[in-house]
Formats: structure tokens, C-alpha cells, sequence
């Protein structure tokens, strides 16, 4: 059975006959000690699909799923309580800005702590001990010291290290993070991502990496879910995604990367944009932009169809490489 | 490379969308109508009071309204101790109040505005001289320093318009310091600057639109508070001079009358109360629709 | 070759920039030293790239090349002319001629002004042109950027990111520039409209001859666009040299460290890890010697306790590493 398991998540903006739909039919799972990624532009849906998971979508925002099961245990169907003991013990995340993630009033100690006596209790000499050892366990050096100094002492990176800290103060067996390193430089960004990786392997929890960029998706990731305009594109193991990308979204965003473009001149790039929430186009979303366009994108809306562990969501998936030679 | 997007937006002109933020708040809305109904008064007060503000009408002294028992179709809201036909000396008395009201928010704004411009852009020594110069302002009771003034310029209605105007100047310096601080290094400043502009050009045409919201809703808030002073000073006899129709005046010379003449005292304490809720409403709509922070 | 011959637009000879910086009340004022002996050469139609993580000084050398702040020490020549000693009309010239680019679209625009405000303003400070030719002018450059005419008449926010960096760049372009510095031009932008951007990037800079300072932090993004690369740490730079002998043959340890930490999609591409454990030391207070000696495995004593100088290779790189000279390194 695999640690969470989403079938259809859709969450949806807005009233009448056309609401906006954030999120459309996004299905997953993530087995414990797995690292899933999801990579997606701005405006692909990709961190309110995470938002909803753990039930921070407020009013106007509608979520409906098929199946929403973390351990087996259905989270649409159970007590707002009971939810929030689930998503509150068993599952953590991270955000982008660490800055603005800490309470400025307090110290880092005291948030820790705070956390540690939600979920667990204890008395306050036992929390500061598991509190010192947190943080020495993400690598914040001196901690005995370091516990006690407010959130704008810390830099960026250490500050992120301070939430990952806060995020394992109740082991917990899945973990979101948010474009954890956008905020940050590129060595403290390799040191973040070290990091959550052994932790994860550490404690075989569920990682998901939610982030804008292929590059570090590939080399972090286990398996990986594509998303475009609220929709899954691609899914599949990281290697395979990577090596022979089948949907032509994924395909043009890994031809956009500079490196792709090693010994020439202009980059490939995908013309437009995301389509945002009045634009969304007929048949299928990436139809305006997409280069091997035909009649039938425009009318009809693929469905994401799977052979062994890789789903497409086209009408003519790309040929492996070998295949087309 | 012609490629070009696809994103189509409404094009929505500022107006459009202030006016959309605007009407979603209906108490700011009723605030507006209330506040023109004022200044169409006020504007048509020759063609639409019944009678002269400062004719008296000897046999008719303290008519009570005409609604109530003993009062004439002649004076509609009655008349006062002078005979003079109560009516007649609001709507002129709105004229008044509302120049007023305009006059000393005008100034403080202006001054404001330069000065907090002045010492949010150039800091440093200019910075310091005109925000202590404020702190000090400040530190004195509003109404005080009010008749200070007025007692050392002669008592009249202008004199206490620039004592008033002086008295609120703070507000403004330090709304618009603050805002300025905030813009003054933003990238779309310093591109104005490589571009070649001027500090004067910099100042109040690059960053004093983007100050402006802010001050739009104090200065709303601000009539209001001038109206009231106004008529406090009027009260105090230093603001207008009899036979003039202002609000706080008449309220002033009408205080013998509590007692026995209802109306004389209620009707222009009704039309300050009034007016002033009408512009404070109208203030929280104008700060909800400028404000961006509340927008989506 | 003389400098005429190469053709060099804009040179930059040890810029500083110090800044006093007060500790406390009645504690002596620290010296921070944002820029610290910078010196490089650009050449028209080529792009110098300055790489570093924040707080290493390359923001404060861009504001530095676009006037916006005086350096504490050392000289800028534009065309042969020393800026800093420049005055009046001359200085106003120049000013024109460089122009620059900002990381956020959002910010850079002036939100109560329309597209053709914000594109005509340089003209109405600098120039004598009626409306007419203004607008002409603005029209043309849209136009180049992958705009519509109907652009004109709109306020920033009605523009996507991308949209707003092609508005910012069609502003920069409207004075005809000879070099124009862009900070971080890309990194506010997703993946598919960075490639868009920096191909409309290459495309003017080859039309127009225009000579780039490319300011960035993403190495993948450099390796594209850059002909000669500068890496700087806290301050100083570490190296220096010609993109390929950078990319291909990275000498500083820092160096190799920032492009093994860069994740890349191709795994033939990926070099060894090297993690550099540590962060930016405070620049309030930078370590004695080499300011890298404390994130750094090859470091030993003379690296604690005296700066290395950036020493000229033959390759036409520049090196500033004792345990480069002294073949301590084992990559």
C-alpha cells in the first residue's frame, strides 16, 4: 500500500458554469522512503495540489477527489479534527521563503519547542533537548547557542534549515516541500537538498519536491509528475522522463534549458504562455503552443493514458529515441 | 522574433478598477451620494433656499419647523433667535462649510506633500529639520494651537483656515515620507534615474503617483476633521463672524436657545454629524479601493 | 591589439566601493567592502558575464557601470574617456549609452504609468524629439521586443513577466545604448519565458552591436549567453577568463564548487559533487587571507593568513589561488 494515494484531486475556483479549475484530475501516489517531484511553471497548479492536500484551500476554493487515502485512511470523508491530527502528525512542509516561514517574535528555540509540544508533549527540559538535537541533526552548527537567537539572525539557508527542523520534530513520514531552495544560492541550494535527501532516506519518509526546475527535479527525484495548466502531462520514473521525454511539453521545457542548447546560437523556446484563468483554450491546454499541433488537439481533450509506468497525456506521444532511429 | 502573447486581460483603466472596488463597499457608496446631495446644495443654494441667509424676519423669531405644532409653511425648518430662516443658512451654510473644509485641506495637503516629499527623497539634515519641526506641531493640542494662532492673526474665517491647515499639516508630511521611503528605491526609480531624470522630475512625477493613494483617503478623513474644527472655532467665536451662515456658528449663537428652541441648535449639529459620517464612509471605501493590499 | 582594435566599449579598472557602516553606538564604524579591486574589459557585441551567490558584490558593481553610485576608487573608461572625471553634456552622453535591466519585471515598471509613458520618458529628459517621433520611436522598439502596437496605451500590471522584461528592455534599447548591464535579467522568470527572453536578448545584441554585463547567478544560463565570465566571492574576484576555459576547466575551488552544485538535466553533464560546507562569511567582518579559506578543503595555513593576488595564465585566464599556483589542487 502506498504511503498517499490521490486519485483525481480537483480543486476548483469560482462559481457557474465554467469555474476555474486550479487543479484538474491530478492523480499520484507516493510510497513511503520515495522522492516524487513535481515540476510545473507558475500557474500549473502545482503548490495549490499540495495546499489542498493537506486542507489549506479556504472558501471560494472547492476540492473534490476519488480518493484521497494517507495510510489508508480517507481524508475527505474523515472529521476536520481528525484530519488535521493526521496532516498534523504524520505529514510536514516546507515553503519557499524560510524568511518570512519563522514567527519574527520569537526564537528559534521557542518555535521548535512549540512544535515539539503540539504533537508530542513532554516536559520543557525534554523538548529543549530534542529541540538542541533537531537542529543539530540539519547541520546548524552550535546548536546549544544557536537555539536561542531570533529568526532575522539567521540567513537564508540557515533559516531553511531552521524550518526542515521543525517540519521532522514530530517524524514525520511524509514530507512536502515547496520550492524549498528557490530563495536560495546555488551552494546553499546543494546543501538544503543533501540535506532533506538523508533525512528522507534516514527516516524512509515520502518526499514530495514541488519546483520549477527540471534540472534539479532530475537529478533529486525518484519518479516525477509534469504538470501544465492544472493538468498532468507526463508522468513517470525521473531516468526515463528525462532520457526520453514522451509529451511534447516536457520535451520543450527540457529544450529550453540553456544546457540543452550546448553549441547554439538560440535556444529552443516554447512560444506563450501558462494560459491563465480566462484563456484556457479548447481540446487540449497546450494545443496554441505546441509544435506538433493537429486538428484533433484543438477539438478534443486528450485523457492521461499509461503504458507500464509512464502515463502521456497526448494524442501522439513523442517515439522513444531508439524507435524513431 | 514576433512572437507575441496571449494573454488578454480586460484592459481595465484605473478608474474602471478603483470604481470596481469602490462600489463592493455600499456604506462608501452612500457616503458619496450623501456627499454630493451636500454639493449640489451647496452650489444651488441662490436658486434653492427659499430666502436669504441673513434677511431677519422680525415677526416671525423662533417659528418652530413646520412640521411641528405653531410653525409656518414659510420656514420650513423654523427660524432663530433673529428671525432669520434656518434653512436658507444651512444651504448657505454648506457652501461655506464645504469651501472651508477645502481650503484647509488643499493647503495641508500641498505643503504636505512638498514637504514630506522633500524629506523622505533628500534625507539627512533636511529630513531631520522638517520632521522635528512636525513632532513639535504635533506635540501640541490640536484645538489649542489652533486659537493660539487665530488669537495672534485676528479672529476670521481665513485666519482659522491656515491656523487648521497648519495644525493638520503633520498628517500629511508623514504619510508622505513614509511612502516615499518606501518607493524611492525601487527599480523602476532607479531607472528613471538612468534614464537621466532630475530629482524634481524623480519627485513628483516618478514617485508622487505612487504615494497617492494613502493621502487620497487622509485627505477624505481630513474634510471631515476640518468641518468639525471649523465648527468647534466657530463655537469658540473665532472661526466665522456673525451674520455669516457657518455650521459651527450658528450652533454657537444658538446655545441660549437649547432649552427652549429645539430646533435652532439641532438642525446644523444634525448637518455636521451628518456630513462627517458621509466623509468618513466615503474615506474607508476610497482606503479599501486604493489600498492593494486588499485587493486580489 | 590595442584597445581600439578589439573594439572595447567599456573598461572597469580596480573599482572599490567601501562602505562606512555603523556598529553601534560609540563602537568605531566597520568598513564594508562591497566591490574590491574589480577590473575587466567588454568589448561591443560581446557579453561579460559576473557570477556570484548574494553578498558577493556583483549588484553593486552594475550600480556602479550605470552611475547610479560613485566608486570609492578606481576609474570606468566608456569609449576611452574616463567616466567618473566626466562633467555636464559630456557625462549626461555617456549616462545614455548604458543602460539597464533589472530581475523583477514587477518592480522595474512604474505601476501608474502606461507602456509609452515609460518608454518615452528617457527621450523627453534627453532629447528634443516631438511627440510624434517619440511614440515613432517607442512603436519601432515594441515592435523589436515581440510587442503589438496596441501595447502602447497599457499599464504594467494587464503584462505577464515575460512581457514586462521585454517592455524593460525595449526601454532600455530607446536612447541607443552601446552597453547595456543586465542583473539577473532571467531569474524572475519561468523556464519556457526565460529561453524566449534570452533569445530576444541575443537577437538585439546583434543587431544593435550592443555590448552586455551579464549579471547572474545561474551558471547554466551563463555558459549560453556569455563570452568571458567573472566570478567574484565577497567582494573580489576569484577568477576570471573566457567562458569555455571557465565551463570546461574550472581552476578555483570555488569555482568548481558553484558549477557542481548547479543540478543539471544531463547526466553526462554533472561533475562530482564538491559541497561547500558553510555559507558567505559576513562581509562586516571578512576572514584574514583568503576569504574563501574557510569553505575550503585545499586551504592551509598561507591561505588563513595572507590574500592570495589574481594572477594572469597564459590560457587567458585569471586565477586568485595559492593552491592553484602551488598545484595543491587535485582535480
Amino acid at each position: 500500500m502506498s504511503l498517499l494515494s490521490v486519485k483525481n484531486l480537483s480543486v476548483t475556483f469560482g462559481t457557474g458554469e465554467n469555474p476555474f479549475r486550479a487543479v484538474d484530475r491530478l492523480s499520484y501516489d507516493v510510497n513511503a522512503g520515495e522522492v516524487l517531484g513535481i515540476v510545473g511553471e507558475s500557474g500549473s497548479g502545482k503548490s495549490v495540489s499540495s495546499l489542498a492536500l493537506m486542507g489549506l484551500i479556504d472558501f471560494p476554493g472547492k476540492v473534490m477527489a476519488d480518493t484521497l487515502d494517507f495510510e489508508g485512511n480517507k481524508l475527505l470523508e474523515m472529521s476536520d479534527k481528525a484530519r488535521r491530527k493526521i496532516t498534523g502528525d504524520d505529514i510536514a512542509m516546507i515553503f519557499q521563503d524560510p524568511m518570512t516561514a519563522l514567527n519574527p517574535c520569537f526564537t528559534v528555540g521557542n518555535q521548535i519547542m512549540e512544535a515539539i509540544e503540539v504533537h508530542q508533549g513532554g516536559s520543557r527540559k525534554e523538548r529543549k533537548a530534542k529541540a538542541i538535537d533537531l537542529l543539530r541533526q540539519v547541520g546548524i552548527p552550535a546548536p546549544e547557542e544557536r537555539i536561542n537567537v531570533y529568526p532575522h539572525q539567521l540567513s537564508g539557508g540557515m533559516s531553511q534549515r531552521v524550518m526542515i527542523a521543525m517540519a521532522i520534530a514530530c517524524d514525520p513520514k511524509l514530507l512536502i516541500a515547496d520550492e524549498p531552495t528557490t530563495a536560495l544560492d546555488v551552494t546553499i541550494q546543494a546543501q538544503i537538498i543533501d540535506l532533506l535527501l538523508d533525512l528522507q532516506k534516514q527516516k524512509n519518509m515520502g518526499l514530495i519536491l514541488i519546483t520549477h526546475d527540471l534540472a534539479l527535479v532530475s537529478e533529486a527525484a525518484d519518479r516525477v509528475v509534469v504538470m501544465y495548466a492544472g493538468q498532468v502531462v507526463e508522468t513517470g520514473p525521473a531516468a526515463e522522463i528525462f532520457a526520453n521525454p514522451q509529451h511534447p511539453y516536457t520535451e520543450a521545457l527540457m529544450k529550453s534549458l540553456p544546457e540543452s542548447a550546448a553549441g547554439k546560437e538560440r535556444l529552443d523556446a516554447l512560444a506563450g504562455v501558462v494560459p491563465g484563468a480566462n484563456d484556457r483554450p479548447n481540446g487540449c491546454l497546450l494545443n496554441p503552443r505546441c509544435p506538433y499541433v493537429m486538428d484533433k488537439c484543438r477539438e478534443q481533450e486528450p485523457e492521461l493514458i499509461a503504458t507500464d509506468s509512464h502515463a502521456v497525456r497526448c494524442f501522439k506521444p513523442l517515439l522513444k529515441q531508439e524507435d524513431a532511429a | 522574433m514576433t512572437q507575441s502573447n496571449i494573454t488578454v486581460q480586460g484592459p481595465r483603466t484605473p478608474l474602471n478598477e478603483f470604481w470596481f472596488y469602490f462600489k463592493q463597499n455600499r456604506g462608501a457608496v452612500i457616503g458619496l451620494a450623501y456627499v454630493s446631495f451636500i454639493v449640489l446644495l451647496a452650489v444651488l443654494a441662490d436658486v434653492l433656499a427659499p430666502h436669504s441667509p441673513t434677511d431677519q424676519f422680525r415677526e416671525f423669531i423662533l417659528t418652530p419647523p413646520a412640521f411641528s405644532e405653531g410653525g409656518s409653511s414659510q420656514f420650513l425648518l423654523g427660524t432663530d433667535g433673529v428671525g432669520r430662516d434656518i434653512l436658507s443658512r444651512l444651504m448657505h451654510g454648506a457652501r461655506l462649510s464645504l469651501l472651508i473644509g477645502l481650503f484647509i485641506v488643499s493647503i495641508s495637503l500641498i505643503m504636505g506633500i512638498s514637504l514630506g516629499l522633500f524629506a523622505g527623497y533628500f534625507g539627512g539634515f533636511l529630513d531631520t529639520a522638517i520632521m522635528r519641526i512636525s513632532d513639535i506641531l504635533q506635540s501640541l493640542p490640536a484645538l489649542l494651537l489652533a486659537i493660539g494662532i487665530v488669537a495672534v492673526l485676528g479672529p476670521s474665517i481665513v485666519n482659522a483656515g491656515l491656523a487648521l491647515s497648519l495644525v493638520y499639516l503633520p498628517h500629511y508630511i508623514r504619510l508622505t515620507r513614509a511612502s516615499v521611503l518606501a518607493e524611492k528605491n525601487r527599480d523602476y526609480v532607479i531607472s528613471s534615474r538612468v534614464a537621466g531624470a532630475r530629482s524634481m522630475r524623480l519627485m513628483f512625477i516618478t514617485i508622487l503617483p505612487n504615494c497617492l493613494a494613502p493621502l487620497i483617503v487622509q485627505a477624505t478623513l481630513g474634510f471631515s476633521n476640518a468641518i468639525l474644527d471649523m465648527a468647534a472655532l466657530g463655537f469658540l467665536g473665532l472661526g466665522a463672524q456673525p451674520p455669516l451662515p457657518e455650521w459651527g456658528t450658528m450652533l454657537a449663537t444658538a446655545k441660549e436657545f437649547i432649552q427652549s428652541a429645539w430646533w435652532v441648535v439641532t438642525f446644523p449639529g444634525l448637518m455636521i454629524l451628518t456630513t462627517v459620517l458621509a466623509f468618513n464612509l466615503m474615506g474607508d471605501g476610497l482606503r479599501d479601493a486604493l489600498d492593494p493590499k486588499l485587493k486580489q | 591589439m590595442t584597445a581600439q582594435e578589439k573594439n572595447i566599449v567599456l573598461r572597469g579598472e580596480g573599482l572599490k566601493q567601501h562602505y562606512e557602516v555603523s556598529q553601534g553606538f560609540l563602537k568605531p564604524k566597520g568598513i564594508v567592502k562591497a566591490v574590491d579591486g574589480v577590473s575587466f574589459e567588454v568589448a561591443a557585441g560581446k557579453t561579460l558575464a559576473v557570477v556570484g551567490e548574494s553578498g558577493c558584490g556583483k549588484s553593486t558593481l552594475a550600480r556602479q557601470l550605470t552611475m547610479i553610485e560613485t566608486p570609492t576608487a578606481g576609474s570606468i573608461e566608456f569609449n576611452g574617456k574616463n567616466l567618473l572625471a566626466l562633467t555636464g553634456d559630456a557625462k549626461k552622453e555617456a549616462r545614455q549609452r548604458i543602460q539597464i535591466i533589472f530581475q523583477n519585471p514587477y518592480g522595474s515598471l512604474n505601476p501608474r504609468k502606461k507602456v509609452g509613458h515609460i518608454l518615452e520618458e528617457p527621450l523627453v529628459i534627453n532629447s528634443e524629439m516631438t511627440p510624434p517621433d517619440r511614440k515613432e520611436r517607442a512603436l519601432y522598439l515594441l515592435e523589436k521586443v515581440g510587442l503589438k502596437a496596441e501595447h502602447y496605451d497599457r499599464y504594467p500590471h494587464m503584462f505577464s513577466g515575460g512581457q514586462r522584461q521585454r517592455i524593460a528592455i525595449a526601454r532600455g534599447l530607446m536612447m541607443n545604448p552601446k552597453v547595456v548591464v543586465a542583473d539577473e535579467p532571467v531569474s524572475a522568470l519561468d523556464v519556457s519565458v526565460q529561453a524566449q527572453v534570452l533569445n530576444l536578448m541575443m537577437d538585439i545584441q546583434k543587431e544593435f552591436g550592443l555590448a552586455y554585463i551579464f549579471i547572474s547567478h545561474d551558471l547554466s544560463v551563463v555558459e549560453h549567453i556569455a563570452d568571458e565570465v567573472l566570478v567574484m566571492y565577497l567582494g573580489r574576484v576569484v577568477e576570471q577568463g573566457p567562458t569555455e576555459q571557465i565551463f570546461k576547466n574550472p581552476k578555483h575551488p570555488y569555482t568548481r564548487a558553484l558549477l557542481s552544485s548547479t543540478p543539471r538535466i544531463k547526466p553526462e553533464q554533472r561533475i562530482e559533487k564538491i559541497r561547500l560546507p558553510g555559507e558567505l562569511p559576513s562581509p562586516m567582518n571578512p576572514p584574514l587571507g583568503c576569504a574563501f579559506h574557510g569553505r575550503c578543503k585545499y586551504a592551509n595555513d598561507q591561505c588563513r593568513h595572507i590574500t592570495p593576488e589574481l594572477i594572469a595564465k597564459e590560457d587567458g585566464s585569471k586565477i586568485r589561488c595559492f593552491a592553484y599556483e602551488e598545484g595543491r589542487l587535485d582535480y
